[in-house]
């Protein structure tokens, strides 16, 4: 990164700033002060975010990558050991399943938060009194912190005084255990996942709603399309740059999801939630196994990387940028 | 139920008695998606109402389930808060990291937009793709190495290695540029012929025109510092030193039983964060909704 800088500003300085060619000598001295000045002016406003992003992120990447090669737990010194940490990671059971308990977050979590942020942004796009409030009330959970939401639903879901099941029981039914019962566990945060984020889809597929040309619909309406016909032939398919904004998103922070899981359960009940990032969390700091927790979130990295990838490049069949 | 139709604002005027049954079912299924959308707002509230009933209800615990309305409402779970915890310190604490963080931000994410919206450099989009490139790193990739490189610096435990790793963010350096391409450049070559230098341009012309981006922006760095939990549970050890998310975390597992107790620090945790959202609701859905159409 520095040295990205340092390059920029000895370009800067190399380049001639729509300058005649110099007569004198003197106008070359006061031409190469003024490159000077330039590259300096630049960096000024480069380095205040350049100098921290290359300490706090850039450097710490690469650190990372090297850490993963060695056995190291934070305090004794690094034991290099090559590609073991990424060997037992690919055999261990364990990995599998962190990544299967991640995927069926996600897998629980899209759906949801996509069909209930549609639907309401499809209402709040109609001509319905009190919009600005409704759309704040449905907001409201996105700007409280993952931790307040992850204790709040931890309580409404308690399984025996809690207010769901104190419902369900005046309805006779019994409700389940929720964050108690490994079986329950991950739909209970996937619960509080998509209430917090609800909000969120909603605003950005509002905003995608806004954009599209109201004739096109009514043209359709005019051709005899139902309601439904209308909203899969010409709304859907204007809306999925906002869809793919939303989707690409939603799985970059679901395959990172931890603040929720570790309030909620820790990774409990029985390793029922424990996803990728709670074990990372748990290696470091649990089990001093630096290393491997390294190797993990590398992995973790790919992973993520890889599905923004095709997703990107799988764009071009079902996203339309009119 | 995404009819485009007005929904009637008055009375209709006497004399249109005479409603077509087009308008009678357009009317209905109207009234219908209010009374469903209201239905669906109050859902997605009442677990605010119920934290706050619950904070309201002392000895709330694992036998006891408040009341809709709480029986007899008083303030002394916030009270032992207060009292058994170094919770005012807590609060404290995150105003001040959250109150930082933003200050810096703007001033990172402000100065480096300006160079990438104002100062052509050969190298510019490939440095510009760089900043981006931070963005897609996922956080726990980088808690290990920052936690050791913090510790070398002897700051695991201090309020400087919470706050460095934030000063700067290209999420804001993404915002800011956006809104600084639409400020025309007619101005910075007014300016500049008034012999103004590219110092004086940033803080008399740009800054000044992108007020709306720098509320958002700013919403949303005090919003990310006063949520965030994974890099202060790491870095900050010492109980009176915490922040709200992690100390209520922790609370957690103090006062298991007590539920009262800790929905009374996710109150106290919501309503600054409401207060600000209140005030900057336009610029927070213009944030949300400009980050999601390029």
């Amino acid at each position: 990164m520095t040295a990205l800088i340092g390059d920029a500003a000895a370009e800067v300085a190399g380049r001639g700033l729509e300058e005649t060619p110099a007569a004198t000598p003197r106008r070359t001295r006061g031409r190469r002060a003024r490159r000077l000045r330039y590259a300096l002016t630049v960096l000024a406003f480069l380095l205040p975010s350049a100098v921290p992003l290359a300490l706090f992120v850039l450097g710490p990447m690469v650190a990372a990558a090297w850490i993963s090669l060695t056995e190291w737990n934070l305090l004794a010194p690094a034991k290099w050991v090559g590609l073991e940490n990424y060997a037992n990671l690919l055999t261990d059971p364990e990995t599998a399943d962190v990544f299967l308990h991640t995927l069926y977050y996600i897998v629980g979590y899209l759906p949801l938060v996509y069909v209930g942020g549609l639907a309401i942004a499809l209402a709040l796009n109609t001509a319905l009194k009190g919009r600005t409030l409704l759309r704040g009330v449905y907001f409201l959970p996105v700007i409280t912190s993952w931790i307040v939401v992850a204790l709040v639903w931890r309580w409404l879901l308690n399984p025996s005084n809690g207010v769901v099941n104190t419902v369900l029981a005046f309805f006779g039914i019994e409700g389940p255990g929720w964050w108690t019962d490994p079986a329950w566990a991950m739909p209970s945060i996937i619960l509080a996942s998509a209430w917090k984020d609800l909000g969120f889809v909603m605003v950005v597929l509002l905003a995608g709603l806004q954009a599209i040309d109201p004739e096109l619909i009514d043209a359709a309406r005019v051709d005899g399309a139902g309601w439904w016909r209308r909203l899969f032939s010409v709304t859907l398919p204007l809306l999925s740059p906002a869809t793919f904004f939303v989707v690409v998103i939603s799985l970059i922070n679901g395959f990172q999801v931890f603040d929720q899981v570790y309030a909620m359960t820790g990774g409990g009940p029985g390793g029922a939630t424990q996803v990728v990032v709670q074990q990372i969390y748990d290696l470091t700091f649990r089990y001093g196994r630096a290393g491997e927790a390294s190797a993990l979130s590398w992995l973790l990295f790919i992973v993520i990387l890889a599905v923004t990838v095709v997703q990107i490049r799988g764009q071009r069949k079902w996203v339309n940028y009119g | 139920m995404a009819e485009t139709m007005l929904a009637p604002t008055t009375a209709p005027p006497r004399g249109i008695r005479h409603r077509t049954a087009a308008a009678r079912s357009a009317m209905a299924r109207s009234v219908l998606l209010h009374v469903v959308m209201v239905i669906g707002a109050l859902a997605m509230f009442f677990p605010f109402y119920w934290t706050l009933v619950t904070s309201l209800s002392p000895g709330t615990g694992l036998g006891s389930t408040p009341t809709l309305v709480p029986a007899n409402p008083s303030l002394e779970s916030y009270q032992r808060l207060f009292a058994d915890l170094p919770f005012a310190r807590v609060v404290g604490n995150s105003l001040l990291l959250a109150t930082i963080t933003t200050l810096a931000q703007l001033f990172t994410s402000a100065t480096a937009a300006y160079a990438f919206s104002r100062l052509p450099f050969r190298g510019r989009t490939v440095v510009f793709g760089v900043y981006l490139a931070t963005m897609m790193i996922p956080l726990q990739v980088l808690v290990v190495p920052l936690f050791a490189e913090l510790r070398a610096w002897g700051l695991v435990d201090t309020y400087l290695g919470a706050l460095l790793p934030t000063l700067a963010a290209a999420f804001g350096v993404f915002l800011l540029r956006q809104a600084m391409n639409q400020v025309p450049f007619e101005l910075d070559e007014a300016a500049a012929l008034d012999g103004a230098g590219h110092f004086r341009i940033f803080w008399t012309v740009i800054l000044p025109n992108i007020r709306p981006a720098l509320a958002t922006l700013s919403v949303f760095a005090f919003m990310g510092s006063w949520n965030s939990f994974l890099w202060p549970l790491v870095v900050l050890r010492s109980p009176e030193l915490q922040t709200l998310p992690v100390a209520l975390a922790g609370l957690q597992g103090q006062y298991t039983t007590e539920w009262d107790i800790v929905m009374a620090g996710s109150v106290v945790s919501i309503l600054p964060m409401l207060a600000i959202y209140l005030f900057a609701q336009k610029y927070v859905i213009q944030g949300v909704a400009n980050t999601g159409l390029k």
